[in-house]
Parts: structure tokens; C-alpha cells; sequence
């Protein structure tokens, strides 16, 4: 690991200002991922802004009936809150999907957003890769691609978002509220938090230098059924082949997104327009245009196949006429 | 044991004294020592309460939580496995929450409570789940062991404090013990013996369930 200065910040601001001002600086909430980047030498910051001590660590009711996730609530808290097991069924399961239990106790709602890929190429430093170090090039294309993405992909990096729960995040719409160093507040919604890679790879969000997220906001919630299906090489601990979150209502209708297929959650309201008819109406049009390798083409099915899984359960129109 | 202490040589001794020889043998004498680009960082004071007991240190920023407890308080129970979040072996309980300690830094559990396997029970009065695994044979070489117990530990307070799982049909019911929960909840801690069954039957029993 490269040594790196410490300090612990009181301040969201001034946090935010730490972070812009010096080249090299990075927030730290958990560690969970960036401890581990920084040992293989990903991450090299010079300089530690420790979050913790920010008091984003509460659980609140909005105005409008909806949720604010403060961004240094861990996934082990937001999972188990009575309210998100209650009426946010989508995003609890999601989380718990993920990682283990370990890791779920120390990881914050901002840090698992922030995530970066798992792509084998961007953790091994001996290979090219446009994510890691800008113009390289990409070692992915062409070589194992069996975990990477199959849409919205680009001829620089074929990498995907790893995260569980942001997929929730997508189909719940929620918008993540940050701050800079300036005291100016911000609301992105989740849809446009995370980018596309184009030819920026390396840049994996919209966030500016030095912007903090301080919370994540859920609207009022949507009722229906709520679904995370998973699917992975091994039962629990693995990240996901593709995973579905959907949220079913009665009638048949209702929002589904897709995780590890791209370098975001990948929902396309269209395609949800579609639900009545069934999990192949669905993905044919949320996935139109899709680019997968011989290696992940198996994706694409395995996506319809989750969906039509999700919802055989919900027990809808569609599937009952079948 | 007493009868060849003289004579007890401990794997990390072993280890350990093997390695300075190693290097010993290397340097050409009148060497210059090598320079550690650690020299470059000051070092930052933590305060950690271990096992009960108040430990003031000066760190290298760098310095994990596991390197911390290891190689800075000899705190040796707690193993380190893959460094990585992936395997488990280094689960010690801070403020009552199971954590990798490979995956923190030290500094960012300034005034925290840490319970590591010597904390939870000794040799002369184990803790009833270091009794189970050894009633059940919850091991084989034992290198997973102290993570495997120390989160074992922290699964059924989990379970007792309502903390959900993965496999939980509904997520609006109260988190129960079972033998599928068990699996699911301990994914995070690897054993390459493969001891999970015997692993298995001594957390149920000390869950006071049917394996």
C-alpha cells in the first residue's frame, strides 16, 4: 500500500473541501472497497478524509412519505430497518444478496454506490486497462469476459457496476443528495448518478471532485411485490451473473432493472411497459442493441430467465394465461 | 505442555526466526539497512479497547486493524487469510458488529471496543461456542477457526436482534435460526477442510437447535 496522510473530518464541508482542494484525496467511509484497492495498489490516494464521525448515519421519514437514508448507514442497518423491510421489500433483499455479513456491517449506502467494478482485468495491475489507467487500452475485449457487461458497453471498457443494491436503488427511483466544497446541495437521481463508460471509463459516476454524498432519498413507496433474484456461481458471497430487481403490482404491470449486465443498472422503462406480455417481451427491448462477447452471451437469456422466475412467483396476468 | 516447554517452539516463532536468518544471510556485512518507504509517514496515535483492556498505539496510517491486533499488540488469534474481505479468517467483533479486519484501518476505530478470540474465552474457561467446536470437531487445521467462532458468535446475536438474511422467506417476520440460515449468514467465512457440517452442528447447539 502507498502511504497516505489521515485526518477525520467533523465537517461535511470542510470534508468536501479537503477532497477538492488537494489532488490525490480521497473520502473514506467503510473501506470495504477501497482498503482493498489500495493494498493491490488501484487506488494510490495520498490523502484520507475519514467520513465517519458525520452523523449521516440516520434512517429518517421525508415529507412526502418517502425515506432518507442517511450515507453512512451501513447495509447491515438499512436491510434490517422495519420500514425498508416493510415497504421497500426490493432493496432490503438486494443488499442482502450481496457480500457477507462482515462486510455488510461495516459498508456504508454512499461507499457500496460507489463501488468499482470487479472486472478481473481492472484488479490485475499487470494487464491493460482504460479504467485504471486512462488510454492503456483494454485487456477485457478480446480476453476472459465471461462476468462483464453485454449493454451500454463501449469500445474502451466492457466492465459492469457490481452493486446489488444501487439495482434496487434504479427501480425504486430514488436520488441521491451530496454537498461540495462550496456548501452548494445537489439531487441526482439514480438514473443518471452512475455513467456510462464512453471514452471516460475511468470515471464511474457524475459526482465532481470533492463532491460528498450525504444521504440517499426514496420516494413514497410503490406497494406491489418485491423481488431481488440473484443468480451467481455459488449461493450466497459471489457477485452477480445478472440479477433482476422488480416491483410487481396486481395487474400485471410494473418496474423492473437488471444488475450485472452494464455499467449501471440497467432499467428501461419501455421494456417495463411490456411486463403484461412476459419476461421475453421484456428483455428483448431492454436489452435491443445489446453487444455481448461469446464468452457472456449467455446473459441474455439468463436474464429472461430470472425475470420469467420473478414472475412466476408474482403470479401475474401474463403468466397465469401461460 | 510444562514438561517441554523449554523445548515449545511455536509455528510464528519458527516463522519468524526463520525470516531475520533469511535476511541475516542476504546482507553482505556492513550493509547499509535497507531505507522502508514507511519512514516517510508519521505515525498517528489510536486508542483501542481489546478485550476489555485500554491499548494506546502509534500507527503507520496504513496499518489494517488485523496488523494492528497481530503484529502491534501480538494479539496472534486472529488469522489472516486473504487480506482481501474474502475469506473471513480475521472476524473480530467491534461495538458488538462482526467485521473483517483486514478491510479496516486501524485508525478508523479510534475509541472502539474489540473482542478477538482471546476475548471471547480461555484455554481454562472456554466461551461455550469454543467448546462446541471443540466438542463437534469444527476444524480440521484450524486456520479459520478463531473467525469462524468469533462470527459465529455474532450470527445468533444477529438472529436475536432481528437482523434479516438472504434466505428469509418473509422479510417482515422475525429472523429465526436454522440450519439454511446458518449456511447463508456464515457465507463469509471459508474453511478449504471443508468442516462445515461439524461447524454447522456446533453453532446449532449452541443455538440451542438441531443442527
Amino acid at each position: 500500500m502507498r502511504s497516505f496522510t489521515y485526518e477525520r473530518a467533523t465537517d461535511a464541508v470542510a470534508a468536501a473541501r479537503a477532497v477538492a482542494q488537494r489532488p490525490g484525496a480521497k473520502f473514506l467511509a467503510g473501506g470495504t472497497n477501497l482498503l482493498d484497492l489500495m493494498k493491490l495498489e488501484i487506488e494510490t490516494p495520498t490523502h484520507l478524509v475519514d467520513v465517519q464521525d458525520l452523523g449521516f448515519d440516520t434512517i429518517e421519514k421525508t415529507g412526502d412519505g418517502g425515506l432518507r437514508i442517511g450515507a453512512l448507514v451501513t447495509n447491515t442497518d438499512l436491510a434490517a430497518d422495519a420500514r425498508v423491510r416493510r415497504d421497500y421489500g426490493v432493496l432490503s433483499r438486494a443488499i442482502l444478496a450481496g457480500a457477507s455479513g462482515q462486510l455488510r456491517n461495516k459498508a456504508s449506502t454512499a461507499g457500496n454506490l460507489l463501488q468499482r467494478t470487479r472486472c478481473p482485468y481492472f484488479y490485475d495491475t499487470n494487464m491493460a486497462c482504460n479504467k485504471r489507467k486512462p488510454g492503456d487500452g483494454c485487456a477485457a475485449i478480446g480476453g476472459y469476459s465471461r462476468q462483464l457487461g453485454v449493454i451500454g458497453v463501449s469500445s474502451s471498457c466492457i466492465a459492469t457496476f457490481p452493486g446489488d443494491m444501487a439495482v434496487a436503488m434504479r427501480v425504486l427511483d430514488a436520488v441521491v443528495e451530496t454537498v461540495d466544497a462550496g456548501g452548494q446541495r445537489r439531487s441526482i437521481p439514480i438514473a443518471d448518478f452512475h455513467r456510462l463508460w464512453g471514452d471516460h471509463p475511468e470515471q464511474d459516476t457524475t459526482l465532481r471532485p470533492g463532491e460528498l454524498i450525504t444521504a440517499v432519498v426514496l420516494p413514497k413507496p410503490l406497494g406491489g411485490r418485491h423481488f431481488y433474484e440473484k443468480v451467481r456461481d455459488r449461493a450466497s458471497y459471489a457477485y452477480a451473473l445478472v440479477s433482476v430487481a422488480a416491483v410487481i403490482q396486481r395487474d400485471g404491470s410494473g418496474r423492473v432493472a437488471f444488475g450485472g449486465v452494464a455499467p449501471k443498472p440497467w432499467r428501461v422503462e419501455a421494456a417495463e411497459a411490456l411486463l403484461p406480455q412476459g419476461a421475453e417481451a421484456v428483455t428483448a427491448r431492454a436489452f435491443q442493441g445489446a453487444t455481448p462477447t461469446k464468452d457472456n452471451a449467455f446473459k441474455l437469456p439468463l436474464a429472461t430467465r430470472a425475470l420469467a422466475a420473478v414472475l412466476a412467483q408474482a403470479g401475474t396476468p401474463a403468466q397465469k394465461k401461460g | 505442555m510444562s514438561d517441554t516447554a523449554e523445548f515449545a517452539l511455536s509455528r510464528r516463532g519458527v516463522l519468524a526466526g526463520s525470516a531475520a536468518s533469511a535476511v541475516a544471510a542476504a546482507a553482505p556485512a556492513g550493509a547499509a539497512p535497507q531505507r522502508l518507504p514507511s519512514s516517510a509517514t508519521p505515525t498517528m496515535p489510536v486508542r483501542l479497547t481489546v478485550n476489555g483492556e485500554s491499548r494506546e498505539l502509534a500507527l503507520d496510517p496504513r496499518t489494517t486493524l488485523l496488523d494492528a491486533l497481530r503484529e502491534h499488540l501480538h494479539l496472534t488469534g486472529t488469522k489472516k487469510g486473504c487480506d482481501h474481505g474474502q475469506c473471513g479468517a480475521c472476524t473480530v467483533i467491534v461495538e458488538g458488529r462482526r467485521i473483517n479486519s483486514c478491510l479496516s484501518l486501524a485508525l478508523q476505530h479510534d475509541g472502539d471496543a474489540i473482542t478477538t478470540i482471546e476475548g471471547l474465552g480461555t484455554p481454562d474457561k472456554l466461551h461455550p461456542m469454543q467448546a462446541a467446536f471443540v466438542k463437534h470437531d469444527g476444524y480440521q487445521c484450524g486456520y479459520c477457526t478463531p473467525g469462524q467462532i468469533c462470527s459465529a458468535v455474532a450470527v445468533l446475536d444477529e438472529i436475536k436482534r432481528d437482523v434479516p438474511s438472504h434466505v428469509q422467506g418473509d422479510l417482515t417476520a422475525k429472523a429465526r435460526f436454522s440450519n439454511m440460515e446458518l449456511r447463508e449468514r456464515m457465507s463469509g467465512n471459508i474453511c478449504r477442510c471443508g468442516a462445515y457440517s461439524n461447524i454447522a452442528e456446533a453453532v446449532a447447539e449452541v443455538a440451542g437447535e438441531r443442527a
